[in-house]
């Protein structure tokens, strides 16, 4: 047991103090220099095409910058007016119910499904890591647009199958979101599976087999060893899930646009829309950044309850 | 035996509960593939009927004459060269960049370390409509390298590498020094042969999330003649919106690439998703 947790909270070059201690002045320099030379084609990279539109992004959500360029300083009003402005609520009421409700149902199925494969032969386990991870291969547009077809009032197989022709899902505000929902998750569970499997084949036999010798329960092997075991790989599969739920788009661009009256908004259509809609860059860029700082919120607020646990 | 039996698991009735729920999930996970390639020989008449035809009953060619009377050609290309362009530019500049941060012990490391796992925590898509403005004033929009560039630039490659190189042992960095090599020389000769199965897990993993990354495909090219292939579906979708067979058409070309690539390259892919994740 103790082994166990040991091994899970020991970090790669944790035990270093200082990146530099007991490395002569001369070393120090030479190894900075190349260090540098190595990273500096990533680098340019890296500053070029995302630190520099992060800065843009926060800098124009202060600017009034609309569809005649930008008209100055705006200081607070475009974070001021999401306060106010009804469509962006019900983005952000629709991005939460998205994320409260995926976030879950993926991490504990794509559990559920590891712990099933993860012993059988590696024939077989591969064969379903492959099964579960095609939606995500074939890709968003491609898995829309055949889903788009299922759903269709006269044409899809979802209504000729439960004689329903004509009940369209995707243009009623009851049903639209749940099965954007629905898809969201069909893509989304192949990554954490594929995770999982591998968590789980790296938990360490020996522990379980004492404890079952012991007299554990399969519950109790299953929330004393293999739990703590991959509660690091938990919470990388709940911030990756949380973070690709909250930029939900490219399923509601090609299904929904939003629609109807609202009902599958989210905050990420609704900064695409406010830049091809409305040319608003100040008020996008805003809502870009709150965003940002909603997503960090989440992810800090797993890493308390993981630490606590 | 006994104890084997025991520690697999369970009583057989949850055994075949479960197996038959896996194959139920199986089936509905690979069955809107199945409709794509299939619908995709289907003429109105069988995509229009009243019951479901599971299995085209009299096939036929012309929704991809008809795709291919679009410029899916050069949609394909396009794509193609994006995808392979961001590839082979991630993993040089990350291998580099991960090599240096694992195995170099310069200032600044743990500093830059840490910005790179901060910004993997950010949500990419907000800065794309962002960068759509700096590539305006660089002149790129519009133009393939807009995709290429900030998808070299996301930081998952390097903290990937950074992963792997930590495998290497000291050691041998150490005797290629004092043999007398260079620097370069010692991570084209020592280095680069022992990340290998980790290049391969990040070209793969580059490649079909480029291929997928429809969000800046759609913000950064607007005319008909840079569209990606799943760029150009979208569209059709948008124009075409009950023309399935064609859609579909356009679906299984966009699709089979790469799920012939993803199915090909499996091992080094599952292997390399695993390896970023469970050391981080």
């Amino acid at each position: 047991m103790a082994q166990a947790t040991a091994t899970v909270t020991q970090k790669p070059g944790g035990n270093k103090p200082k990146e530099t201690s007991g490395m002569s002045r001369a070393l120090v320099r030479r190894e900075t220099i190349s260090g540098y030379l190595f990273l500096l084609p990533s680098l340019i990279f890296f500053i070029g095409f995302v630190v520099v539109p992060m800065g843009i992004c926060v800098v124009y959500s202060f600017l009034d910058y609309g569809m005649a360029g930008v008209e100055g300083f705006a200081g607070l009003d475009n974070y001021l007016r999401m306060l106010s402005d009804k469509t962006f609520h019900k983005g952000f009421i629709n991005t939460v119910l998205i994320v409260v409700v995926a976030v879950p149902t993926v991490t504990a199925f794509s559990l559920w499904v590891s712990s099933a494969i993860y012993q059988m032969s590696s024939f077989t386990r591969s064969f379903f890591r492959c099964v579960f991870y095609l939606p995500v291969v074939t890709g968003t547009v491609a898995v829309t647009v055949v889903w788009k077809w299922m759903f269709n009032p006269y044409n899809g197989l979802l209504n000729q199958l439960t004689g329903n022709v004509g009940f369209d899902w995707l243009g009623n505000p009851n049903t639209a979101i749940w099965c954007i929902i629905m898809i969201l998750f069909t893509t989304s569970i192949g990554q954490p599976i594929v995770l999982y499997v591998a968590a789980l084949g790296n938990v360490d036999n020996s522990i379980i087999e004492a404890a079952q010798v012991d007299g554990a329960t399969k519950l109790q092997v299953f929330w004393k060893i293999k739990w703590p075991a991959i509660m690091p790989t938990t919470l990388y599969i709940l911030v990756i899930t949380t973070i690709n739920s909250f930029q939900c788009f490219a399923l509601i661009q090609l299904l929904t646009s939003g629609g109807p009256f609202f009902s599958t908004t989210t905050i990420m259509y609704q900064i695409f829309d406010t830049v091809y809609k409305y040319n608003d860059f100040g008020y996008a860029n805003a809502m870009g950044v709150v965003l940002a700082i909603i997503i960090a919120i989440f992810s800090a607020i797993q890493f308390k309850l993981a630490k606590t646990d | 035996m006994n104890k084997k039996a025991d520690l697999s698991g369970t009583s057989t009735g949850y055994k075949i509960f479960s197996i038959v729920i896996l194959i139920a999930l199986a089936i509905f996970f690979i069955f809107p593939l199945y409709w794509i390639v299939t619908g995709s020989f289907k003429d109105a008449i069988a995509i229009n009927a009243r019951e479901p035809q599971w299995f085209p009953v009299a096939p036929i060619l012309d929704n991809y004459i008809r795709l291919f009377s679009k410029p899916a050609f050069r949609w394909l290309a396009n794509i193609v060269i994006i995808a392979v362009s961001a590839m082979a530019l991630t993993c040089l500049t990350a291998s580099l960049a991960g090599y240096a941060l694992a195995k170099k012990r310069f200032i600044g490391r743990n500093i830059l370390f840490t910005i790179i796992i901060c910004a993997m925590a950010l949500p990419k898509q907000v800065i794309v409509l962002p960068l759509l403005q700096e590539m305006n004033f660089l002149h790129l929009s519009d133009n393939l390298l807009a995709v290429i560039l900030p998808t070299v630039g996301w930081p998952f490659g390097v903290f990937l590498m950074k992963q792997f190189s930590e495998t290497i042992p000291t050691e041998i960095l150490e005797a290629a020094r004092v043999d007398g090599a260079g620097e370069v020389r010692t991570f084209f000769t020592v280095v680069f042969p022992m990340i290998k199965p980790g290049i391969g897990a990040l070209a793969i993993f580059t490649f079909v999330n480029t291929w997928n990354d429809y969000f800046l495909q759609l913000v950064m090219l607007t005319s008909e003649e840079n569209f990606t292939l799943p760029l150009g579906i979208a569209k059709l979708q948008g124009e075409m919106s009950s023309d399935f067979g064609l859609i579909m058409a356009g679906a299984c070309l966009a699709a089979l690439p790469i799920v012939a690539v993803f199915l090909a390259f499996q091992k080094y892919f599952t292997q390399g998703i695993a390896m970023g994740a469970v050391k981080g």
